[in-house]
């Protein structure tokens, strides 16, 4: 397994489960890829990378007893979104508090929100068996593809008229459009519109960004859909408990051993070779990498068909995500946020406009940070104890939008804090006294990301989460189901079905089908 | 007043209300249509804009129309013309042009050997993607979960014509369909020009941007409305309105009537089904059938009335997005206009200027915020170099769609349509130094005013935007894409 | 009117005027909450309570009742766009029991259209619905407003109630006939003098009662008048339960329990329609166009393929939940009991069931699978169900003109 993110430990426990013997190799001295607790500042962790969970299929957290290994996910309670002129919109677990929350701002908004609630389970009722299958090849007339179609077929089919005709719309549409379909009031549709624009580069108005709506809701804690939650310890937890699970079923772990090439004989994989030189055979090579740094970096292309090629270079992952993990010396106020509130305990964000959060895209488009960005802020530790000293606090902020390359240059030390105080001084609009509190701040642009993680650009879904991406279209069309075109060389990275997300999904449909290959 | 029957009543003299009435009348229906205005044709008409001075007064181009319905309904035998055809594009920069489709004798003209190569097989490749759509296009989009025999057979018929494309490229179009045309001209072409001239093509008349996703959709859906063949532009002697003057011979001669001047107030009901319909005069006409040609938002709310439909249904009407996104120019011009780039060529193609796909991409964000394009794009034809009827003699004129331009301006638009002409006319003196100078008379036609004039409510010519979650099954809304709508006896056959 | 003393995330509930009476009453402090507002599940005893409303007459708060004000000139129109039964018909001063479908004729809710003037209208239902309400409105010139908090409103039903009414001083009460609603002014001799009600003799108790609306302002006053008139009669505050009783036995309804809203499913095929409710008879075909109309035309077409249906169940153990076969040994499964309760009133063991044709025919019967928890041990018995017409308990003086005094 070249690479230890979540999915390549997903997919290397469910192997070493089924017998195999099992080696997970991993350039970083730490394993976790995006999915890491660090400790970069005297007694804080961060979760410098993702940051809350949600996605993490619960019956892989249950297959492989990650709670026995450590791990313990919580949810939290709402979140909210902090206006320009001083006014907020929260999000409350309770309905009836959630209902007149809303009807601050518009009546009409608060009920249509049970509306749009349904219909997104709605959505997430009909995706969520479609995650952990792999996706068939509508090109093909083997049986298990046809049938595989046929299945999906009558899935669809039992949406019965009305909401095929719904789905259909859906998954073409753009967030906004979708949203001025429910709501009347800026704010509501603002703080919706957020996480149909989390790590990818479109706008809330470009048709598609619908399912990335969907996608960031479709994950589920205990059984309440669309819950988020932080991993106790930070997300590096889940990493862990992942490793431990593997140890447990004797799968061997390997750090500071990055790999250079994956070799190959005769068009099947032999095994791979570390930088250091030296080769490691094995019978099967599965990689966790995204499919540019396999295919384009670990490989030499011309081993490879030549169309496959052409595919996986257009690929599309683009950078369009920062992230800051600052130490605090103490809890941020936000006057905004009435006093006891729980929401401050959730998601915090500053974009209260449709608007706004395409400009910011615009800004990317051109090649620049976004002048206003789109925070997602959170500060675990009011949850969580174990990771800053007591009273302290870390507080994560993914931003978006930043681009991988700027306009004007290549990255700087200067240009990243420049970054940087765009976004503090944003946070700090809302928040008197913020500066004054930072004891550490780490400013990650997708550069900095692509160097430290190995994600290509700093796309933290390996791959855009467009229509042209999905499904069979994931990462290349005809190779959509784990396979390279390499035998014995498999994916099972987010570059593949369903996405990106610390979901697990594609580590464990990948073992499915190693383990259903194997037995033929 | 006199209740005598029809068969059908065709709301809307315009090019698919006019085509709808002839087929029925061929088919032996005794057909009636009705036009608000004083002369048919809709958005497919010329009309005088300056005195002596003749345009097509929306649409000026015949592209997507099938040669089969030309002959099928004998057009030219009613005096159907062409002045030109197979029009070219032409895509102007400030330093060349660059001919689509490209020039057989001079090789790579401003195009470097790789992309000329490139736009040879792109081309073929999406005549072939857009053949195997063309089916889409003429069938009766099927119902999804339908019992019937006939939508299963569509279904059927449509995945088997896909799957006649073979893999290769059944795979191509799975991944494009729902890509950004941005993104598939980068994989292809090097040259801003030419991928600005391709990517206008894909969102001239949309609310897209190069960069959306479904951009490339709506650039497949041009390529297969025109048969497959990117350059079957032509232009008719008289301008559209004589595309929509025969179509209306045509339809009188099959045996329908004609009346105009006679705008439709509401659609009679009778034992919840459409009886006919009621004129703003108060004069009652009765029919087995009512055939609007009016937009979804006209013919349901305005002139059939929620109170005949279901509340959900209505509801759906109202989310369907309707607003325009382009504009008219029309120019009177006292010379023919010298485009540089054209080297002294008299200008017969069709041009473009969207000199990059970048362009393209900065002009749509000024209109996401209710703003006209600080640097609009253009698609220019001057009539009168092979139609020189439309004016007086020596004399030109210049018509142009204007992307983009909002229907909702920020401060409105009678303000700032001044500010807008001002703007093209810049753009298109840097590209045409001295036409400025030679305007005699200009007309700007916002998508408000393309509202007005032609009773399309939402000002575009569409009726309902181009998107992917506005067609086939879905457009113009679930229960109404068979052209039937719910109420019975009342049908659609408009944009 | 006390609503909120703290903040809503803090206190998400709304308390209704009647809120410290009740209060003052409640034993057990079982409150539960009912659109957005907290209300009381029980006071004391559920049997109690119950033989309030069939013996005596009994207190219920219905505030949380969602209630919307329709004006405007089209206002008879657009309510008969959305209900299927006729509004035109219904003439200023009377009451309907009415119900409103989506496009495929699924139910979404039902409740009563009050008639107040030519186009004014109050529209009472169990769920909020400003939405479809407002979507519905489009074309029609209409103004809907919520008007929930801006009326207070009680329940008096048994057969004492109108007895409690005229000793409360409500001159000629007993004139109010079945579905019709008056305006009233309490009579100088009382404590709350001068306070304006509005009855209509409408209740889900299917017996003799009334329902008392009034500004919330003087909901305490009535509330206290309420009390002191009935005295001597042992007027009470019942809970829901109680109440739940009395409705089954009326063979009436609940939302989410006996049909889900057609809003809230999220699975396909499990809204209902007016006509598998058994409330055809609520739809007017003839009309006129409303939502869901051409729908449920097709499938009035069609031969019926379940259908609401009263059961009289064999035992004393009732139904609940229980799965409906045709056979003794459950192999063929042919519906569920959706509302079940022992009747106190009738001595039958009785229940509300969804049953799949033919079983649904009156006169027919099926097997219940019921389960008893027999201080945890399970038995599992298949009884007898006789399918039976509805409602099981119809005395004669919810409809009489003049009622009697009990």
């Amino acid at each position: 397994m070249v690479g230890a993110g979540h999915n390549g430990l997903v997919a290397a426990c469910f192997l070493a489960r089924a017998g195999l013997k099992v080696l997970v190799l991993e350039r970083n001295p730490y394993i976790g890829g995006a999915a890491v607790s660090r400790r970069l500042y005297d007694g804080f962790t961060y979760s410098n990378c993702s940051y809350v969970c949600s996605l993490l299929r619960t019956e892989i957290i249950r297959t492989l007893d990650l709670p026995g290994h450590g791990l313990q996910i919580i949810p939290y309670e709402g979140g909210c979104t902090l206006m320009r002129n001083g006014g907020h919109l929260a999000l409350y677990d309770n309905h009836d508090a959630l209902r007149r929350e809303i009807a601050r701002h518009s009546r009409r908004d608060a009920e249509a929100y049970d509306r749009f609630a349904r219909d997104m389970l709605r959505h997430c009722r009909f995706i969520k068996p479609l995650l952990l299958r792999a996706p068939p090849d509508p090109t093909s007339f083997k049986p298990r593809d046809l049938g595989e179609l046929l299945h999906l077929g009558r899935h669809f089919s039992n949406l019965g008229e009305e909401r095929m005709y719904e789905t259909l719309r859906f998954w073409t549409l753009s967030c906004a459009d979708l949203l001025d379909e429910y709501f009347e009031s800026e704010i509501v549709k603002a703080h919706l519109a957020g996480s149909s624009i989390i790590g990818t580069a479109l706008g809330p108005r470009s048709p598609g960004t619908a399912y990335v709506l969907l996608h960031h809701y479709m994950g589920s804690i205990d059984g309440t859909v669309g819950a988020w939650g932080f991993a106790r310890g930070g997300m590096g937890a889940i990493t862990q408990a992942l490793a431990a699970a593997l140890a447990a079923s004797g799968g061997e772990i390997r750090c500071d051993a990055p790999v250079e090439r994956i070799l190959t004989r005769n068009g099947r994989a032999t095994g791979v070779a570390l930088a250091s030189g030296a080769e490691i055979p094995a019978k099967l090579v599965v990689s966790n990498m995204d499919v540019r740094r396999t295919f384009l970096k670990a490989m030499d292309p011309a081993e490879l068909p030549p169309e496959f090629v052409q595919r996986v270079r257009q690929f599309k992952i683009r950078g369009s995500s920062g992230k800051l993990n600052i130490a605090l010396d103490g809890l941020p106020r936000f006057p905004a946020i009435p006093a006891g509130s729980p929401c401050v305990r959730g998601d915090l964000h500053v974009t209260d406009s449709i608007d706004m959060l395409e400009r910011a895209y615009d800004d990317w488009k051109e090649g620049r940070w976004s002048q206003r960005p789109y925070l997602d802020m959170l500060i675990p530790t009011q949850i969580d104890p174990t990771m800053a000293p007591a009273g302290k606090h870390y507080m994560s902020v993914f931003v978006q939008y930043c681009p991988y390359a700027l306009a004007d240059g290549p990255w700087t030390d200067d240009k990243r804090a420049s970054f940087g105080r765009t976004v503090i001084d944003s946070i700090a609009e809302h928040s008197p006294g913020f500066r004054d509190l930072i004891l550490h701040a780490e400013i990650r642009t997708p550069y900095d990301i692509e160097r430290e993680v190995g994600l290509t650009e700093g796309n933290i879904f390996q791959g855009e989460l467009t229509f042209d991406q999905l499904l069979f279209n994931r990462p290349v069309p005809g190779y959509a189901q784990y396979r390279s075109p390499i035998k014995g060389l498999y994916m099972c990275g987010s570059s593949t079905h369903p996405g990106g997300g610390v979901m697990g999904a594609p580590g464990a449909n990948a073992a499915t089908a190693i383990l259903g290959d194997l037995r033929r | 007043m006199s209740a005598s029957r029809y068969d059908c009543i065709v709301v809307g003299a315009g090019h698919n209300g006019l085509t709808c009435a002839a087929y029925l009348a061929r088919a032996g229906r005794r057909v009636l249509v009705l036009e608000a205005a004083e002369r048919p044709g809709g958005a497919a008409a010329t009309r005088e804009f300056a005195p002596g001075y003749r345009v097509s007064s929306c649409a000026h181009l015949l592209h997507l129309m099938p040669a089969w319905l030309l002959e099928e309904l004998g057009l030219a035998r009613h005096g159907l013309r062409m002045a030109a055809e197979r029009m070219p594009t032409i895509a102007l920069s400030p330093t060349g042009a660059l001919r689509i489709p490209l020039d057989p004798d001079s090789a790579a003209q401003n195009l470097g050997d790789t992309d000329a190569h490139a736009l040879h097989e792109y081309e073929a490749r999406m005549r072939r993607l857009a053949r195997a759509l063309r089916p889409l296009l003429e069938a009766v989009p099927p119902r999804l979960g339908s019992r019937a025999w006939r939508d299963r057979l569509t279904l059927l018929g449509l995945a088997a014509k896909l799957r006649l494309l073979g893999r290769a490229d059944l795979r191509e179009l799975l991944r494009i369909a729902g890509m950004c045309v941005q993104d598939l001209l980068d994989e292809h072409f090097e040259s801003p020009l030419l991928k600005g001239a391709l990517a206008f093509d894909a969102v001239l008349g949309t609310n897209l941007g190069p960069r959306s996703p479904g951009s490339v959709f709506t650039l497949l859906y041009r390529l297969a409305a025109a048969g497959g063949a990117p350059a079957s532009l032509a232009q008719p002697v008289g301008g559209l309105g004589a595309l929509t003057e025969a179509l209306a011979r045509a339809a009188n001669g099959a045996g329908a009537e004609l009346r105009l001047g006679a705008p439709v107030a509401r659609v009679i009901v009778s034992e919840d089904s459409a009886a006919g319909v009621v004129l703003e005069s108060g004069e009652r006409l009765e029919a087995d059938c009512v055939v609007s040609s009016a937009d979804p938002t006209t013919t349901f709310l305005r002139l059939l009335g929620a109170e005949h439909l279901d509340a959900g249904f209505v509801r759906r009407v109202t989310h369907l997005r309707t607003e325009g996104m382009t504009a008219k120019l029309h120019l009177a011009l006292g010379r023919m206009p010298q485009f540089t780039a054209l080297a002294g060529a008299v200008p017969t193609g069709r041009l473009v200027l969207a000199p990059s796909p970048g362009a393209v991409e900065r002009a749509f964000n000024d209109a996401k915020y209710g703003k006209f394009s600080a640097a609009p794009l253009l698609e220019i034809i001057v009539p009168t170099a092979v139609d020189p009827g439309l004016a007086p003699a020596g004399q030109h004129v210049l018509s142009a769609v204007v992307q983009y331009a909002p229907y909702r301006v920020a401060g409105g638009w009678e303000g700032q349509r001044e500010q807008f002409l001002d703007t093209i006319l810049q753009t298109l003196e840097a590209h045409a130094p001295g036409l400025r100078e030679s305007v005699r008379a200009a007309e700007l036609l916002t998508p408000e005013d393309i509202e007005a004039e032609f009773r399309i409510s939402g000002g575009n010519w569409h009726h309902a935007e181009l998107a992917l979650d506005q067609f086939f099954m879905v457009r113009p809304v679930p229960g109404a894409a068979q052209y039937r709508a719910p109420l019975k006896g009342l049908f659609l056959c408009g944009a | 009117m006390l609503t909120e003393t703290e903040p809503h995330y803090r206190q998400p509930l709304l308390r209704t005027p009647f809120h410290e009476r009740m209060r003052a009453f409640s034993q057990v402090d079982s409150f539960i909450p009912w659109s957005g507002y907290s209300t009381v599940d029980v006071f004391s005893t559920v049997e109690q309570e119950y033989f309030s409303i069939r013996n005596g007459a009994s207190l219920y708060d219905l505030t949380p009742m969602v209630k919307y004000r329709i004006t405007g000139p089209d206002a008879t129109r657009f309510l008969d766009r959305l209900v299927t039964r006729s509004v035109a018909k219904l003439r200023p001063g009377r009451v309907a029991y009415a119900l409103w479908c989506d496009d495929a004729g699924r139910l979404i809710d039902d409740g009563t259209v009050f008639r107040l003037a030519e186009q004014e209208y109050r529209l009472c239902t169990g769920e909020r619905q400003l939405d479809w309400l407002l979507d519905s409105s489009v074309g029609f010139d209409v103004r809907v407003t919520e008007v929930t908090a801006e009326i207070a409103a009680l329940a008096l039903q048994g057969p004492c109630s109108c007895w409690v009414l005229k000793a409360l001083g409500l001159e000629g009460i007993e004139t109010l006939a079945p579905f019709e609603h008056r305006a009233f002014t309490l009579p100088d001799r009382v404590a709350a003098a001068g306070t304006a009600v509005m009855v209509s003799r409408t209740g889900f108790t299917g017996d003799l009662g009334y329902e008392l609306w009034v500004d919330p302002g003087d909901a305490e006053r009535l509330w206290d008048a309420l009390m002191e008139a009935g005295r001597i009669r042992t007027i009470r505050p019942v809970g829901s339960r109680a109440l739940n009783i009395a409705r089954i036995e009326a063979g009436f309804l609940l939302p989410n329990v006996d049909f889900v809203s057609s809003a809230h499913t999220l699975r396909n095929g499990t809204a209902r329609s007016p006509l598998e409710l058994a409330l055809g008879w609520c739809v007017d075909f003839g009309k006129g166009h409303f939502t869901g109309r051409r729908a449920l035309l097709e499938e009035q077409g069609q031969p019926p393929r379940r259908r609401l249906a009263g059961l009289d169940v064999e035992g004393t153990k009732p139904a609940h939940n229980a799965l409906l076969y045709a056979d003794r040994n459950g192999r063929r499964e042919i519906g569920s009991v959706t509302s079940a309760a022992w009747s106190p009133t009738c001595k039958r063991n009785i229940a509300l069931a969804m049953v799949d044709t033919p079983y649904f025919e009156t006169g027919r019967q099926v097997w219940a699978d019921i389960y008893l928890n027999r201080e945890l041990t399970w038995e599992r018995r298949m009884v007898r169900a006789r399918v039976v017409e509805r409602p099981f308990f119809a005395p004669a003086r919810r409809r009489a003109v003049p009622p009697g005094d009990f």
